[in-house]
């Protein structure tokens, strides 16, 4: 494994019958920092992720996972390259038959040999580091949308990955729930080392957690750096659009 | 032993005086932490004096911080003493957030109606507030229908021209072949036996009667009931689901008259017409049988021009009527009365399959006393 970049995307293109959404994207994730890729609705952020994660397959290019392309590998090595990060979705995507305890405990049910009350407390353990303790026995049906995205941040960590992917946390999440999930993020990254690559709009959490961000737009990458940078010094028209909700474009 | 420490190379035990030290080291993950487990609270079991020694530990995830509790658990259960030390500070953080009582705490919400006599009470308050919904879709479809006669414009005709050529047109490959086949194997089946009576001819008469008036027009429905009402349940349900029922709603559509209406209506126009081939194929599977064993096929159309009266038929087509409204209906209901989740709308796609053939099979017993009584 590189030491210093543990995701490397180069060259990919990525879109859906035969369609390209993205054209020839090229970056790099550092260990341990908060990577967020921006953009506005339609923009590919979350086809970029999809293809980051191998969901769908790229139509050319690679994405390095830890050393290891997830576009070309199959069968074992693909399933090995999965289990190095974990992934949230957009909606959470929890498994509504199943308990909060059920839903973190499940890969660690089929991955690890950890006996079955040893898995209880470790899963309610990782329920409790997201802030969901004492409900390890609800079903996502019966808690509130911003606990169901912590619980969802809870199962990808079940298996203790390095990275983690995060699809849009703060969408549908009002401001206090949503600067909440940004301490959770904040407090992963400090505490455990985990390198967050987190696809968002949401402007208050890209000053908040963001360390370094790419920008798309068009299907490209239009700018790439520090947060606050890109704000105080907008390298284009897009980049001060978007950040300063188009006011201060040039005056037409 | 010893070659299990060695595989395991996180844990090492070591014990004194006054208790024991357990050394971890390395990462603390699920991984490790599982193959270590059970020897490290083996361990504490017995001992007085417990202490964790985590200078070594370079990442503790939940696992290795599950692992504390459970140790800290197990050694206050014989009154020992735990205690870790060397953890670093940004691990140390998370080991001192953990609040324990609420980790073991049972504290789902309340679910239960009171053991099994609140659960048979319950049940049959639903089924009875199943009937009332029930009834209310009858008279609403039944109004809808009619105000459809009257003002014919209100069909919104493209969208039920597509719920006719999927429920209808799309389904005669299937029914094409389950009706050809149930021809040929009634056919089959009774050609042997009466052949050896000499009656073997009037096969004809009884496939040609058999399919009309039963068999036809009930693989028609049944079929329909598992590709057609299914999906109406489905599509429906996840409608349902999606809120998107929700919407017509509060946009002051009815959905009983802008999702069922059409549906129903769709079916009891496919069906019949779904019936007539469905015959049309099963006679033809017969006749098939009876050519392959020697019989000519003028004589044979000779035998069912006899055998065949215009009632039988009208008997079956009658019937497909009823069995068309009843399936695209229940697969409407059930879709409608879809609940919350994903497994909402399996569960009405099944209830619309199995509550269709039930009643299927209940209208066609009443058509037999009906049409018996009245000597159709």
């Amino acid at each position: 494994m590189d030491a210093e970049y543990i995701v490397e995307v180069q060259g990919l293109a990525a879109g859906y019958a035969g369609q390209a959404v993205l054209h020839d994207i090229n970056f790099r994730v550092r260990c341990g920092e908060i990577f967020m890729i921006l953009g506005g609705s339609g923009s590919g952020k979350s086809t970029l992720l999809k293809n980051m994660i191998g969901l769908y397959p790229a139509m050319s290019g690679e994405v390095f996972i830890g050393g290891d392309d997830i576009v070309g590998a199959r069968g074992a090595m693909r399933e090995q390259i999965l289990r190095k990060f974990g992934v949230m979705y957009q909606g959470g995507a929890l498994f509504g038959s199943m308990s909060l305890e059920g839903n973190v405990g499940l890969p660690l049910e089929e991955w690890t040999h950890l006996p079955a009350e040893a898995r209880a407390l470790v899963a309610r353990v990782k329920l409790q580091q997201v802030g969901l303790g004492g409900f390890a026995e609800y079903l996502p049906s019966e808690i509130s949308g911003g606990m169901q995205k912590r619980a969802a941040v809870a199962r990808a960590m079940a298996l203790d990955p390095a990275l983690l992917f995060l699809d849009e946390p703060s969408s549908g999440l009002d401001p206090v729930t949503s600067a909440e999930l940004d301490e959770l993020i904040r407090s992963l990254s400090r505490n455990l080392g985990i390198t967050f690559v987190i696809a968002s709009h949401e402007l208050s959490s890209i000053f908040a957690i963001g360390d370094r961000v790419i920008m798309l737009d068009g299907g490209e990458i239009v700018a790439e750096g520090d947060p606050k940078e890109l704000r105080d010094r907008p390298t284009n028209d897009y980049v001060r659009a978007f950040f300063h909700h188009g006011k201060e474009r040039p005056a037409a | 032993m010893m070659a299990d420490r060695a595989a395991q190379p996180v844990l090492r035990v070591e014990s004194g005086e006054n208790g024991i030290v357990l050394h971890l080291s390395g990462r603390l993950d699920d991984g490790t932490v599982a193959a270590c487990w059970d020897e490290a609270l083996g361990a504490v079991a017995a001992a007085r004096d417990v202490r964790v020694e985590c200078a070594g530990v370079d990442y503790c995830g939940g696992a290795g911080l599950a692992l504390f509790v459970a140790l800290e658990e197990a050694a206050a259960r014989h009154g020992a003493h735990m205690r870790v030390e060397g953890l670093a500070a940004r691990f140390r953080e998370l080991y001192d957030g953990i609040e324990r009582e609420k980790l073991r705490a049972v504290s789902g919400p309340e679910r239960g109606h009171g053991g099994w006599v609140g659960d048979v009470g319950y049940v049959a308050a639903e089924r009875a507030g199943d009937w009332r919904a029930e009834t209310e879709f009858v008279g609403e479809v039944g109004a809808g229908l009619v105000s459809l006669a009257r003002h014919p414009r209100g069909l919104r005709v493209r969208e039920w021209w597509k719920i006719v050529e999927k429920a209808g047109s799309n389904a005669l490959p299937i029914v094409g072949l389950v009706s050809f086949l149930t021809g040929v194997i009634i056919a089959f089946q009774a050609a042997m036996p009466m052949r050896q009576f000499g009656v073997d001819i009037f096969v004809v008469n009884l496939v040609a009667l058999a399919i009309t008036r039963e068999l036809g027009p009930i693989m028609t429905a049944i079929v329909l009931a598992g590709r057609t009402g299914s999906a109406f349940a489905a599509e429906i349900g996840t409608m349902k689901v999606n809120e998107e029922v929700a919407a017509l709603t509060t946009m002051g559509l009815n959905p009983v008259r802008f999702l069922a209406v059409p549906r129903v209506l769709a079916g009891i126009a496919v069906t019949p017409l779904l019936t007539i081939y469905s015959m049309a194929a099963g006679i033809a599977g017969g006749l098939v049988v009876l050519m392959l064993i020697d019989f000519p096929l003028a004589t044979l159309m000779n035998q069912l021009s006899g055998a065949l009266e215009f009632q039988d038929i009208a008997a079956g087509l009658i019937k497909s009527f009823f069995f068309g409204a009843v399936v695209a209906g229940v697969g409407c209901l059930r879709g409608l009365r879809t609940g919350a989740g994903p497994a909402a709308v399996g569960d009405s796609t099944t209830r619309s399959v199995v509550t269709s053939i039930f009643l299927i099979v209940v209208l066609d017993a009443i058509f037999a006393v009906v049409y018996y009584n009245i000597d159709f």
